[in-house]
This record gives structure tokens, sequence and C-alpha cells, in this order.
């Protein structure tokens, strides 16, 4: 009885100190009487639906023009060029939303959340990239993703990372994968947009914080090469596995790699294998042994990370805002100092009853818990693979890209000497460098 | 349902096995082989790029398929049309982080002023702080921190107000007055032209009421009281 009495006079107060939701008719409507028109109320469109479709179009266009200057052209002015364009169409003009980048977390929570809808537009801009990489390579990095082009045309001085730093911080992308894809299947939030360092330049309109951001990453940029793409872009990560199996890729030299070692040095993401000069001949048995354990570890690793992630399956849903408010309805009490936060007031405020919000943070905490054994599961695996990826070295006998990190910049093509099959007169360009034959 | 998860499965599964197999056949063969491939006679150099080239292949269709069926079972979720952030006025509790969490300064939500709801108060709740005495149009009677909202004189005992929505932040103080002691007829919306259409609103992820949402671009204004016909779009 009591319980109700109180819950009566908490929602009485909150009546009063909230407004009501719909309007209520207080006053009648005015009759004026020398005929004043009431004006209408005014509500500008969204942008059209065209202008949508529009975007789809140019991505499709512009990605196939980059491919063509890259893989056919060899043209690094003409990935400039498409830079360039995508900075100044994607970026300034279209401002961003909805880029590849984040649509990975679209399609999740498309995936996983019954309530979402997703628009065909953003289906495409997640599609399309990765297959034009499935066919040739990461043109999409190259210049058409906005983000990936404002850090291209700035990186001036690029020095050269350590191979094993390099590969350390390549495990960042993997990570942040996981973890946006987690937060976006629980429909708790876009880390991904959330944490855009260059959005907030390409609108001029950003969070102080934001933009800091945003400026650092630009500066690192120009000594460190594409610092975002190489050690950050969930996406890329996608894009990377998919690039090592493409049908086409770009090749540093036109026709064969005659080991000059000029391109060497001309990768600025550091994405050019050199020639495996060990010619100690490795012992089929230890090769066998060596998958062997990997096949034991790789399942370990697995299951340790999973079991380990599941362990921080609370801490992972305390970023959750409806598992917050519950976590502070639970610590609450009403004789304490502290202020109730507006959520909590708010909340209450709508008549809702605590079990409710209880029973919900619970799901959701269910929820994570699946999310954070997958996510460690995940974790694990990618640690093992890259142990493994140091522990096993691929023959090769030229300087080539990197298939999976490689950007197809177009850059290091450039600095081969090798003349083009069609350009005999580039020849005179090789100057006095082994002469070559060709079949 | 099954046929979906079917179609979900199949190819991971098919993924899956060529994977293991190309990573076996690599690992195997290709690390082994080291030195033998710089010796290789040009003849069986091209027995084994074959090889490495059809595995790729395989596992280049099995990708294909993989991205398509990601993108075929989005396509089940898929919404006719575009979508754009709008809150809704009825869950609104007037806090005022519209003007503070959006990404833009000023904040993209605007106040609207439903006339046809309004009744042309010359008291208006919207317009004067509670505590006004004289309700003359000086600064400091105005609840608005930015002033934007214009009093007008329209025939006794009638006033109009406009918003002038260059200068509104969105900060609901004339939408809470209003909803206190008026008709309800001060509205926040978000104002399409310049909202940015964030992938994810910020301004959503804070609002207490949970008051956003994404609605249809067609019907993008969720104006209480009135019919989506009695408003005017107007063109973007
Ligand atoms: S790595 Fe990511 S951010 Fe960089 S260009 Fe590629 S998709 Fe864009
Ligand atoms: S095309 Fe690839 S390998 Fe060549 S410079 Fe660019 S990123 Fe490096
Ligand atoms: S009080 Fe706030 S919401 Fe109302 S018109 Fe002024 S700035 Fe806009
Ligand atoms: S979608 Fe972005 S621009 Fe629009 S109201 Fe939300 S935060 Fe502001």
């Amino acid at each position: 009885m009591s319980k109700k009495i109180t819950f009566i006079l908490i929602f009485v107060f909150f009546t009063i100190s909230f407004v009501q939701a719909s309007p209520v008719q207080r006053f009648p409507k005015p009759e004026f009487e020398y005929g004043h028109q009431q004006p209408p109320t005014i509500a500008p469109d969204a942008r059209s639906q065209f202008m949508e479709y529009l975007d789809v179009f140019v991505l499709l266009v512009s990605l196939s023009l980059i491919s063509w200057f890259i893989l056919k052209k060899r043209s690094r002015w003409g990935a400039l060029g498409m830079s360039v364009f995508s900075i100044v169409y994607f970026g300034f003009i279209k401002e961003g939303c909805v880029c590849s980048v984040g649509s990975v977390q679209n399609i999740a929570l498309a995936l996983f959340n019954p309530g979402y809808k997703i628009p065909i537009t953003v289906i495409a801009f997640f599609v399309i990239p990765l297959l034009f990489t499935l066919f040739f390579g990461r043109t999409f990095c190259a210049g058409i993703c906005p983000l990936g082009a404002i850090q291209d045309i700035i990186a001036f001085r690029p020095l050269k990372l350590k191979s094993w730093l390099q590969t350390v911080l390549g495990i960042i992308p993997y990570l942040y994968l996981g973890f946006a894809l987690l937060y976006a299947a629980t429909a708790t939030d876009f880390i991904i947009c959330r944490y855009d360092p260059f959005i907030g330049i390409y609108r001029f309109d950003a969070k102080f914080s934001m933009f800091v951001l945003g400026a650092t990453f630009l500066l690192v940029g120009v000594f460190v090469a594409r610092p975002y793409c190489r050690f950050f872009c969930p996406y890329g990560v996608l894009l990377n596995l998919v690039s090592r199996i493409s049908w086409k890729h770009m090749t540093i030299t036109p026709t064969t790699c005659i080991q000059c070692k000029l391109c060497e040095n001309s990768c600025p993401f550091g994405a050019i294998n050199e020639p495996t000069l060990d010619k100690k001949k490795e012992d089929r048995q230890i090769a066998v042994r060596r998958f062997i354990i990997l096949s034991f570890i790789l399942p370990l690793l697995i299951l340790a990370g999973g079991w380990v992630g599941s362990q921080f399956h609370e801490n992972l849903a305390s970023v959750h805002p409806r598992v917050q408010l519950a976590e502070e309805l639970m610590t609450f009490n009403e004789s304490s100092e502290l202020e109730p936060s507006l959520e909590l007031t708010t909340y209450k405020s709508l008549g809702k009853s605590e079990e409710d919000l209880y029973v919900e943070a619970a799901s959701i905490i269910r929820e994570f818990h699946v999310g954070a054994w997958i996510l460690g599961g995940f974790i694990g695996l990618v640690f093992g693979l890259s142990l493994a990826g140091l522990s096993i070295n691929k023959h090769r006998i030229d300087y080539e890209p990197d298939r999976g990190s490689c950007l197809s910049c177009a850059r290091c093509m450039d600095y081969c000497p090798m003349p083009e099959e069609e350009k005999p007169h580039r020849l005179l360009f090789a100057g006095f460098r082994k002469p070559v034959r060709f079949k | 349902m099954l046929f979906l998860t079917a179609v979900l499965i199949s190819p991971v599964r098919i993924a899956e096995k060529s994977t293991i197999v190309y990573c076996l056949k690599l690992l195997c063969t290709n690390t082994s082989n080291k030195l033998k491939t710089l010796k290789m006679t040009d003849s069986s150099k091209k027995n084994k790029l074959n090889r490495r080239d059809f595995l790729n292949k395989g596992l280049r269709y099995t990708v294909g398929l993989g991205i398509g069926a990601i993108g075929v079972a989005a396509w089940t979720k898929l919404s006719s049309q575009e979508m754009v952030w709008q809150l809704d006025p009825s869950k609104c509790r007037q806090c005022g982080r519209c003007a503070t969490s959006c990404v833009k300064t000023p904040s993209a939500v605007k106040c609207f002023h439903v006339y046809a709801l309004c009744g042309y108060c010359d008291l208006c709740g919207g317009y004067f702080r509670p505590e006004t005495k004289n309700l003359t149009t000086a600064a400091e009677n105005q609840l608005c921190p930015t002033n934007a909202i214009k009093r007008k004189f329209i025939e006794d005992p009638f006033f109009e107000y406009d918003i002038d929505q260059d200068l509104c932040i969105g900060c609901a103080k004339c939408v809470a007055g209003c909803g206190a002691f008026g008709n309800g007829s001060l509205q926040l919306q978000v104002h399409h032209k310049l909202c940015d259409n964030c992938n994810q609103c910020s301004i959503a992820r804070d609002c207490p009421s949970e008051a956003y949402s994404r609605v249809p671009a067609k019907s993008a204004y969720l104006f209480q009281g009135i019919e989506e016909k009695d408003y005017q779009k107007q063109k973007g």
C-alpha cells in the first residue's frame, strides 16, 4: 500500500516537473476577425533518394576508373586524381556518411537486430568495394575511400617502420573490427563512426577532442604513411583478406622483376615483400611438425581467448546505456547526496517498472556473454594466425607487393626501370641497367 | 528460415574446407620445396603455378559467394527507402541535450512552430520566462537564450510567434514552456536540411528518453497533433 502511495507521489511529482508528452489544447484555436491566415509549418525535405543512388553510382564509376588507372594504365597520377576527387566528393560534398568503413556496423546490426532495417545504399557501400577488391586488389583504398585519400595525399615524409612493429600494430585493426562488430550487433553504439578521426575535418565541424584526434592522425600521417588505414581501419581487415586472393592485382613491374632493388624503399607503407634470400632448404619434417603444432595451438588459443573474453563480458556490457541505467538504479538510494542522472530520472518519470529494466539489462548482458566468447575466440585466432604468419616464410624470388597490405597506390610502379612492352621509348630511361630480354 | 540459414552457412562451410585445404597444401608443399622452385624447369613451374592458381580461384569463388551471402542476408532486412534520424516530440523530455550532443554547432535540431495548434496567446509559456510581469519583448523577459522567437501582434488579443531557425540552438526551453502552460505547439525536430544524417546520430546515443529513431526519409517529420498533409514540405 505504502509502495503504491510513494509510487503515486513520485508519479505526480514527475508529471509536474516534466511536461506532458503530447500536445494538449489548453487554449482554443484563435478565430481571427480580420482574416489573418495562419502560416503553414515548414518541414525541409531530407536529402533526396536520387542523391543517395547517385552516390552509389559515383562509387561504382570511380572504382572502375581507378582500377583501370592502376591496373591498366599503371598511372600514379590517375590514382592521385581519384584521391582528390574522393576527398572532394565523398569527403566534403557528401560529408562522410555513410562510408564503407562504417557500413560494417550497419550490416552487423541488420543481421543481429530484428528492429533495424537497412537501406540498400548501405549494403551497396559495403559490398561494392569488397567485390572490386576481390577482382582488382585494394583499389578502393588507393583513392576512393575518403578516409584513406586524405591521409594519402599528406604522406610527405614516410618513415620505414620496423617490420616487427608493423606486424604488432597490424593486429589492432582486427581487434577494432571485433569490438566494433560486438557493439554494433548488440545495438550499443557505432564506435567506428564515433571515433572516425576525419569526419570532423570533412564537415568543418566536430567536438574539439575529435578535431585534435583528426589533426594528430594527419600530423603523424606525414611521417607514418596512412596510420589509420594500416593500424586501425576495421574495413581494411576485410579488404586485406579479400585482396590476398584477388583475381588481378597491380604489380610493381610491368613485365618481369630483375631484382634491381630500385623499388625496395619506394613503398611508404612497407608493403613490398623482398625476395627471400635464405637458401637453406627447409626440412619437410619440420614443416609438417610445425603444422601439427599449429593445429593444436590454434584451437587452444581460440578457446583461451574465448574464455578470457567471457570473463570480461560484464565490463564490455557496461557500455550499453540500458545496462548503465540498470546499474545506477541498483546502486542508487534516495538518501544519498548524489543527484540521480538525467537518464534515471527520465526513466522513472516514464513510469516503467524497475523489474522491466533489470530483465532487459540481464538479457543484454547475456547477449554480451555470447558476444564476448566470440570476440575472445576471434582475438585468439588472430594472435595465432599472426604467430603462424611469422613462423612461416614464404618463398619469393621477386620484389612483389604484399597482396594483403598493399593499398594499390601505384607509387612503386614508377621506380621500376623495366619498360612496358607497348611503350619501347621507356627503354631510354632504363639507362645502363642490365639488358633484358622478353619472351 | 531454414533455407536462409542453409544459404548463409553453406558458403562458410565451403570456405572453411577450402581454406584448410589451401593452408595445408601451402604449408606442406610450399615451405618444404623452397629451393626446388628456383631450379625448377619451366614446365614444373607452370604446373605449380597452375595448382596455386586453381586453389586461389576456388577460394576466390567461395569468398565471392560469402560476400554475396552477407549481402543477401542483409537484403532480407532491407528497408524500402533511405532512413533519416528524427525525434519523437511525444517522447521528448526537453532535457536540453539536443543542443549540446549534435555533431553540428549549432545543433541540427531546431524548434518548429506548429501554428495549427497554437492558441496565439498573449502570455506565451514558450516566449516569456515564468516570472515575467510586463509582457514586453525585452530580452530579459524572453525564455529563449538566443532570442530566436519573434513575437508579432496580430489582433487583440492574439500574438503570433515565429522562430528564427538560424538563431535557434535547439535547447528546448521554449518547448518545455509551451508544453507546460500552452498548447504544445512548439516542437523540436531534426531539421533535415541541416542534419548530416550521421550513420549513428550522436544525440540519439545521448537522449535519455530514447526519443530518436530512424524514420523513412519520405515522412521525415514526427510532428505531434497535426497530420502529415497539414505541414508544408520544402524541397531540400
Ligand atoms: S584501409 Fe580503410 S580507411 Fe584506409 S583506405 Fe582502405 S578502407 Fe579506407
Ligand atoms: S602500390 Fe602497394 S606496394 Fe606499391 S607503393 Fe603502393 S602500397 Fe606500396
Ligand atoms: S528556446 Fe531553445 S529551442 Fe526554443 S527557439 Fe530558443 S533556442 Fe530554439
Ligand atoms: S544525425 Fe548527426 S547532424 Fe543529425 S541531429 Fe544527429 S548528430 Fe546532429
